[in-house]
């Protein structure tokens, strides 16, 4: 099971700018490395990021296969209403993992 | 109205972690580039965290037949933990035998819940290893003043100065005589075991002080011990005497 650790504040001003962190605990295997037995291990990375504040995107990242394991992202969002904050990563072998927070905007 | 977003890239400055004493000895801590550091100051930056967070869960979980988990003796950890991880490898009245603090929790799931943990570095014993050492942060080494371990830690000292390997070196020919001088680009560290288990960069992954001695055996090209020998611990022994009142870093972050 992926874990998750994940920085957003549960409380901001409207018109503030957030701050949003993410971590996730992924081998994010190349596909270029080669294992005890001499053969290649198979890729095995998150290969899209997106974060939707109540449905609206607001990051789509792609991921490649030189980034580190245990990919960290930072990004920030305009506060204009409370409401859902919604993470999803997709990864190789039908990896999907969702993690939600709940934000509210005075 | 529109959210919108902006990615960027801000590191974290807090006060550091570590400071020298007055005698001389530094954490690895210092020997790292700024980068590093901020990923370990910084708890939602520093991904040994993850394994913390996996260890608190399996802490709280029952296993075996009766349903035991580590909290059902051991209660709260931020409480019952505190403190422990600054004073091992300990000795064992039971096995009759020093045991760093892997062992002593693998024993304890075995006779208690009983759940196995396999030697070496598997995913259950790192995390729990990390979730207890993270309850000392912040706190000085404070190995035992048992005489019972005293010949361990000994025969550790006597290891450490031990030339090994096809290299013909002693960990102290580089941790003591060349430390803080460079190995090829990299800085030799103090070899201060403060920060295990560590999230090593290189292994992109948690890993405990036992796996970085193996990397530094095979690195002046000597066979390393198997698994459960006791050199391990009589090393780990002499390493945390060497490293007494300096402060815990565990989850460290290590290049």
């Amino acid at each position: 099971m992926a874990r998750t650790l994940i920085t957003a504040p549960s409380s901001a001003r409207r018109g503030e700018a957030v701050t949003l962190r993410v971590l996730l605990q992924h081998p994010m295997e190349s596909g270029f490395r080669v294992g005890a037995d001499g053969g290649l291990l198979p890729r095995d990375i998150v290969r899209r990021f997106s974060c939707s504040w109540n449905g609206e995107r607001v990051i789509a990242v792609e991921l490649f296969p030189a980034i580190a394991a245990n990919p960290y992202l930072e990004f920030s969002a305009l506060a204009l209403d409370g409401g859902t904050l919604d993470f999803v990563w997709e990864g190789d072998h039908g990896f999907q993992h969702r993690e939600q927070r709940s934000i509210s905007v005075a | 109205m529109k959210a919108w977003a902006l990615a960027l890239l801000a590191l974290v400055g807090l006060a550091a972690m570590a400071q020298p004493l007055p005698d001389g000895r530094r954490s690895g801590f210092e020997f790292m580039g700024e980068s590093t550091q901020a990923m370990q100051r910084d708890d939602a930056l520093n991904p040994g965290m993850l394994w913390v967070l996996e260890g608190e869960s399996a802490w709280s979980q029952p296993v075996g037949a009766e349903g035991r988990s580590c909290a059902g003796c051991h209660g709260d950890a931020r409480r019952s933990m505190r403190g422990v991880a600054a004073r091992y490898p300990a000795f064992d009245a039971a096995l009759q035998r020093p045991v760093d603090l892997r062992q002593r929790i693998a024993g304890c799931r075995q006779k208690l819940q009983p759940q196995a943990i396999a030697p070496g570095d598997e995913p259950l014993g790192l995390a729990l290893e990390a979730f207890v050492a993270f309850q000392s942060r912040g706190l000085p080494m404070a190995p035992p003043a048992d005489p019972r371990l005293a010949p361990a830690r000994e025969r550790g000292r006597q290891l450490f100065q031990q030339r090994l390997g096809q290299l013909d070196l002693a960990c102290s020919d580089c941790h003591e005589a060349m430390a803080g001088r460079r190995l090829g680009g990299s800085p030799i560290p103090q070899a201060h075991p403060t920060g295990y288990p560590i999230y090593r960069l290189e292994w992109q992954g948690l890993g405990s002080l036992k796996r970085r001695l193996r990397a530094c055996l095979s690195g002046v090209r000597a066979e390393p011990f198997a698994w459960g020998a006791p050199q391990w611990i009589e090393l780990e022994l002499y390493l945390a005497w060497r490293a007494r009142g300096m402060l815990l870093e565990s989850p460290a972050v290590r290049p």
